[in-house]
């Protein structure tokens, strides 16, 4: 995947913590038995707000979304990485985000990018009239005033990301491993 | 050798693989599948032409979408589910355990009720063992002595696939309670009060193991309660040392090994608790006498105070991003700061969730409601049994009585008003007081207002129509 490795673009700066996964998208849109199409119902309850991110169009289509602490919490739902995937948001800036909604984004092509709430904070200010970029090669953030704050990825994961692996078909290739624990074990 | 955790025991006796970069391939014992977080899964599995490797190793139930009002006709005919989202995801869910010759309990049976109360009742749940589900709440199963833990659903179709995750290793956490829990307090509460310590993201990372005479005294009903409620800590698994009453717990349950394989199970389990000098990455204690009833006042699980309280006053807190959220917390619950808990008037009771809809939860409950009534001022109280097996047995000690004269409805097991998936919702506005695990925004209706609490608290709160100190009503 060629453009894979760079994500630059306008960010909301959405800056609240706790945004758990009921706010990213609430249990009324998880009647579905397809991925698609949750992008338009993704933060219901934040659009009611006036004046709200998601409905200002100088981040229409932004790529980007900066958060506060532990965003992704609560409901393991991965609609809530689908409705941000078809929304268009292909990297979340957080200081930290909730063990499995991090595993699903990665599954979905969303980056991850964990930085202090001291960068959270310059970035949540540039984003108001700067783009940002992210690049998963360097795994730094930057910006053109000339900030750049490096952040850390798991090798797995940014390789999968990088090189758009399927997971599954990776772990299949450990057949025999899997046959062999499970004989060893009585499984 | 070195002293090891419990949770690095069973982590070290699932891995099939480890890799270079520092990730495991993980063996997965038991994976629970429900109809919200599997359609896709079995969708892609279809479309990549690949098997379910183990079905034998998968239990299916359905629960979320599930009305709670009667489910047969009085000819015993299953009656259709009205909205047509949700039947399209039940019969998704029945089609695709036929196609992949899944077990499934269907959602007629009387084994049938929410995936957290059907795996340890049914005995799949096991000490030992790994065990996952398309659900934040998986954590439950940790009670049991189970490595636990929710995924999302491109892991429930890795796992359908290959019975397997690729993991990494997680931080532990020791949390350890001492001491004998007061009058009025519940599981529940102890709980609740260790979120507030720690925070809904203070165990982000880690896996808790609940230590200590407060929990080794505790049962596992309420072993469960405190488990399912550790991912609100942001610690996607919670574990308790197996023991005495782990083994009496599953003894003779239909899915636990029985006869000779179970003496040898239950001699396997022993070992399932950490080496005396095991280390944790981090340590939290906590003094059960100094735990109080408690409700939470705000949009998260650590928003919370011993009823005896008052509302905080946003401007108390030091962090200005913490101040802000406080706040907005306040304008969404419609609270003011300064108002006593006990003053908090209340339209919904709730009473279910896989938190605390298991027997000890409904007596705890009904103990408090004996020979009272639900005050005028609320508009619905709602008691939802964990599955089926909870339902009948509360009926066969005369509980469904007490509630149903008190002026509670007796409903058919499921998730009911916790999530707001199904029939069950608090309207805008109003404000529930729910033994369920969020209190998130449009948790449980868009604009309602959640107040999370105890099955006896939620009693009391139902007898009084406000928020109330459960002590005031019992002994």
């Amino acid at each position: 995947m060629s453009d894979s490795s760079r994500i630059q673009g306008r960010a909301y700066p959405l800056g609240r913590a706790n945004v758990d996964t009921d706010v990213i998208i609430p249990a009324a849109h998880l009647k579905t038995i397809t991925r698609a199409g949750l992008g338009r119902y993704a933060f219901d309850t934040v659009r009611a707000e006036v004046g709200n991110v998601f409905d200002d169009p100088r981040f229409a289509g932004a790529p980007i979304l900066i958060a506060g602490d532990n965003f992704g919490c609560g409901s393991s739902r991965e609609h809530a990485a689908w409705a941000l995937a078809d929304l268009g948001i292909r990297a979340v800036i957080a200081p930290s985000f909730a063990d499995i909604f991090a595993s699903n984004a990665f599954k979905n092509g969303i980056v991850t990018v964990a930085l202090p709430q001291s960068a959270i904070d310059r970035l949540l200010a540039v984003a108001e009239a700067d783009e940002i970029e992210v690049d998963l090669e360097t795994m730094s953030v930057t910006t053109p005033l000339q900030d750049r704050y490096a952040f850390s990825l798991d090798p797995f994961r940014r390789r999968c990301l990088l090189e758009g692996l399927d997971e599954i078909a990776l772990t299949l290739a450990s057949e025999s491993a899997i046959r062999t624990y499970e004989a060893n074990t009585g499984i | 050798m070195t002293p090891k955790t419990l949770y690095e025991k069973i982590w070290d006796s699932h891995i099939v693989e480890q890799r270079e970069d520092g990730s495991c391939l993980i063996y997965i014992d038991r994976h629970l599948v429900h109809e919200v977080t599997s359609p896709q899964a079995f969708e892609g599995l279809r479309l990549a032409g690949r098997r379910v490797r183990r079905p034998d190793l998968t239990l299916a139930v359905a629960d979320h979408n599930l009305p709670t009002t009667a489910r047969v006709d009085s000819e015993g005919r299953r009656l259709p589910i009205a909205d047509p989202a949700s039947a399209e995801q039940l019969s998704t869910l029945e089609a695709n355990v036929a196609e992949f010759a899944i077990p499934y309990i269907e959602a007629t049976a009387a084994e049938q009720g929410i995936v957290h109360v059907v795996g340890p009742e049914q005995g799949f749940t096991l000490p030992g063992t790994t065990l996952v589900c398309g659900d934040s709440h998986t954590a439950a199963h940790g009670a049991l002595g189970a490595l636990a833990f929710g995924i999302g659903t491109s892991e429930v179709e890795h796992v359908l696939a290959t019975q397997t995750l690729i993991l990494k290793r997680s931080k532990t956490m020791e949390i350890r309670v001492e001491g004998k829990i007061g009058f009025g307090v519940s599981p529940k509460d102890v709980v609740l009060a260790v979120i507030g310590e720690i925070g809904a993201a203070g165990a982000a990372g880690h896996v808790i193991e609940y230590r200590g005479d407060t929990f080794d005294t505790m049962s596992i009903e309420g072993r469960l309660t405190v488990a399912n409620m550790s991912i609100e800590a942001g610690a996607r698994s919670g574990l308790f040392a197996a023991d005495e009453k782990t083994f009496a717990y599953l003894k003779g349950r239909p899915m636990a090994p029985q006869g000779e394989d179970w003496e040898r199970s239950v001699a396997r389990w022993r070992d399932l608790r950490s080496d005396d000098g095991a280390r944790f990455d981090r340590v939290v204690r906590l003094d059960a006498s100094a735990i109080a009833p408690s409700v939470t006042w705000g949009t998260s699980p650590d928003d919370v105070l011993p009823i005896t309280g008052r509302v905080p006053d946003p401007e108390s807190f030091a962090d200005p991003a913490r101040r802000e959220s406080a706040q907005k917390a306040l304008d969404y619950m419609g609270l003011t700061a300064g108002t006593a808990l006990e003053d908090i008037w209340i339209e919904h009771v709730f009473i279910g969730s896989c938190t605390n809809s298991r027997i000890e939860d409904l007596r705890e409950a009904a103990n408090v409601v004996r020979g009272r009534r639900v005050d005028l001022h609320v508009k619905q109280a709602l008691v939802v049994p964990g599955s089926g097996l909870v339902k009948s047995q509360a009926e066969a000690e005369g509980l469904d009585r007490i509630f149903i004269e008190a002026g509670f409805e007796w409903r058919e097991p499921g998730c009911s008003m916790c999530l707001a998936m199904n029939p069950d919702k608090v309207p805008p506005r109003e404000r529930c007081a729910s033994t369920s695990n969020r209190n998130f925004v449009g948790r449980q209706g868009p604009g309602a207002r959640t107040h999370l609490l105890s099955p006896a608290m939620a009693a009391a709160a139902a007898v009084n129509g406000r928020l109330t100190d459960v002590r005031e009503l019992i002994g």
